[in-house]
């Protein structure tokens, strides 16, 4: 379903045309598009904007954690057309028990450091990526340092009974 | 980052009968190596001189600091965008105060942004003056460095004079910038200016048409314009592959619309390419600060916003309304309308934006820091692959990466 503001503009419209449940809503606030996309659907959503609308480049991935809401994590994608001189935000809200979701490696090259970040960081799996491993932090690390209920200070034995 | 001391066991290659004994050795370049300038580390596996495979290892400086934003009031988090990309602060102060000026949907007067568009341009020409010094050392021209850290001496006593500091300035601040500007910074800038087109023609007469230079940097690193876009690669290196793409044109923020300039291309894609465009982009920047220079308007610094803008001295000792924003601002902070923005700007290096997300409150939910460095490293395996050992170095330096800009 689109909201009103987003019924005249070209992408969110044709994107609602090609697949009507892989858009699950939309909003234009200060002057940014933002899509909600069906998870599931990510990587044939994001194969079709590169296609049919030019969306040539992948400014980054990541993900916002609303922990104790639930969906709790937000996979965010930041997409640009440089012909078409447009920017799009696409979003997949995913759970907060298992959060897994299709990789867009095949798609854009680059995504591949940017899911791993979001892998290590958040602890969001990305399916079918070609090298999910961790890239900030050390293999050996327990946990994911982004997530809100991991500390921002403190030794992580010290903090148990905050 | 895997465990560092990990080195690959060495495997025998394929025996080809012919060719006598062979065998792929594996080598390790960094975490120590001073053509990285940081702390990176490649895992290059050889076929002889030739590389058949890099991969890099990253998050050596991880230093967690999209963790501690979420720690912190708005404003404070300024501080913490110096010390990701510390060649060109300001611009990622700038690339943070955009996208929280949306949310609050401050309007910032003429004079402001016009001092961000002049201190931006200025450690433009600071950064590429650092990356050419140390990307020329590295290919063995040593004179050009102390060259280049002149001028950087230079910018840099004008950031002090501006913010009182040389490094950390943190002098854009969410509302307009930090301090008023210093007496006599006019005359400060000015004299720079005047004598930086002739330096950059001594750079020039260094290295442009320098046999060695030119052996060790023509035809070297090629990446097709379609492989580098799809890898996310951004600034100088999509510009010496052909393409004629500049945020500051593209998407201008911060008055860059009002600046006559021109975006400098090369169609080469090599390592030289990215020397001419550097070296092109500072005249270009020169051409901007000489044009925020003349053209500074008159009025405020900071925004009319005595909700987010901490009040004047006078006004806070004299106004008891001033008085309590004051004591508001500095105990409490301030509220950002829960939304997200993203805001690009345009780094020496790259796209540089910053994804800041509120919940309504006077900290934020979530700043997502999407630098250039971190998305131009992303190229090095291709670009590494099928070249010589030399010529890696060479490939390095054209990328013109800061490791605390990767890791964060």
């Amino acid at each position: 379903m689109l909201a009103d503001n987003l019924k005249n503009s070209t992408v969110p419209a044709a994107l609602e045309a090609w697949d009507p449940q892989a858009l699950l809503n939309g909003v234009i606030a200060h002057g940014e598009t933002t899509l909600w996309v069906e998870p599931s659907k990510i990587a044939a959503v994001c194969a079709y904007l590169k296609s049919e609308w030019q969306f040539n480049r992948l400014s980054g991935v990541t993900a916002i954690d609303r922990f104790p809401m639930e969906p709790r994590f937000e996979v965010v994608y930041l997409l640009h057309s440089i012909p078409r001189n447009e920017r799009l935000k696409l979003k997949a809200a995913l759970p907060g028990d298992h959060p897994e979701i299709e990789s867009v490696c095949g798609v854009w090259e680059g995504a591949n450091w940017y899911e791993r970040e979001v892998f290590d960081l958040f602890g969001v799996r990305f399916l079918s990526h070609p090298d999910l491993r961790r890239i900030m932090m050390p293999d050996y690390w327990e946990g994911h340092p982004l997530r809100r209920d991991f500390p921002v200070h403190g030794h992580k034995y010290s903090y148990q009974n905050d | 980052m895997s465990d560092y001391g990990q080195t690959p066991p060495l495997e025998p290659a394929a025996q080809d009968p012919s060719a006598g004994s062979t065998r792929r050795m594996v080598l390790n370049m960094g975490p120590q190596h001073p053509s990285t300038h940081g702390v990176l580390r490649i895992l290059l596996e050889l076929d002889g001189e030739i590389i058949t495979n890099a991969q890099p290892e990253i998050g050596f400086l991880h230093t967690g600091i999209e963790k501690q934003a979420e720690a912190l009031g708005w404003q404070q988090v300024v501080t913490l965008t110096d010390r990701m990309d510390y060649l060109t602060n300001l611009s990622n102060n700038l690339a943070y105060v955009l996208p929280v000026e949306r949310l609050l949907g401050l309007e910032i007067p003429p004079k402001a942004q016009w001092l961000r568009v002049l201190l931006c341009e200025l450690s433009r020409i600071n950064s590429h003056a650092v990356w050419l010094g140390t990307h020329a050392l590295d290919l063995g021209a040593m004179t050009v460095f102390f060259y280049c850290f002149r001028e950087r001496e230079d910018i840099l006593r004008i950031f002090e004079m501006f913010s009182g500091q040389r490094l950390m300035t943190s002098y854009i601040r969410i509302g307009g910038v930090a301090l008023e500007p210093p007496r006599g910074w006019q005359k400060a800038v000015g004299k720079f200016i005047r004598g930086l087109s002739s330096k950059i023609d001594e750079y020039e007469d260094l290295l442009t048409k320098n046999p060695i230079f030119l052996q060790r940097t023509q035809g070297v690193g090629h990446l097709s314009l379609e492989r580098l876009l799809d890898l996310g690669v951004t600034g100088p290196m999509i510009r010496a592959a052909g393409l004629q793409w500049d945020i500051r044109k593209s998407e201008p923020y911060s008055s860059y619309e009002k600046f006559d300039f021109d975006v400098p291309v090369f169609h080469e894609g090599d390592v030289y390419a990215r020397f001419r465009v550097r070296v092109e982009e500072m005249r270009q920047s020169l051409r901007i600060v000489q044009q925020a220079l003349e053209g500074m308007p008159e009025g405020p610094w900071k925004a009319d916003a005595p909700h987010v803008v901490l009040p004047d001295r006078e006004k806070m000792k004299t106004q008891m309304e001033a008085l309590i924003y004051h004591f508001k601002i500095v105990t409490e902070g301030f509220r950002v309308p829960a939304g997200d923005a993203y805001v690009p700007v345009e780094s020496p290096r790259g796209e540089i934006g910053f994804l800041a997300v509120s919940d309504g409150t006077s900290k934020p939910l979530r700043v997502f820091m999407r630098t250039p460095s971190f998305g131009n490293l992303q190229c090095l395996t291709p670009l590494f692959e099928g070249r010589l050992i030399a010529d890696s170095i060479a490939c390095l330096g054209s990328m013109d990466f800061v490791l605390g800009d990767v890791d964060r």
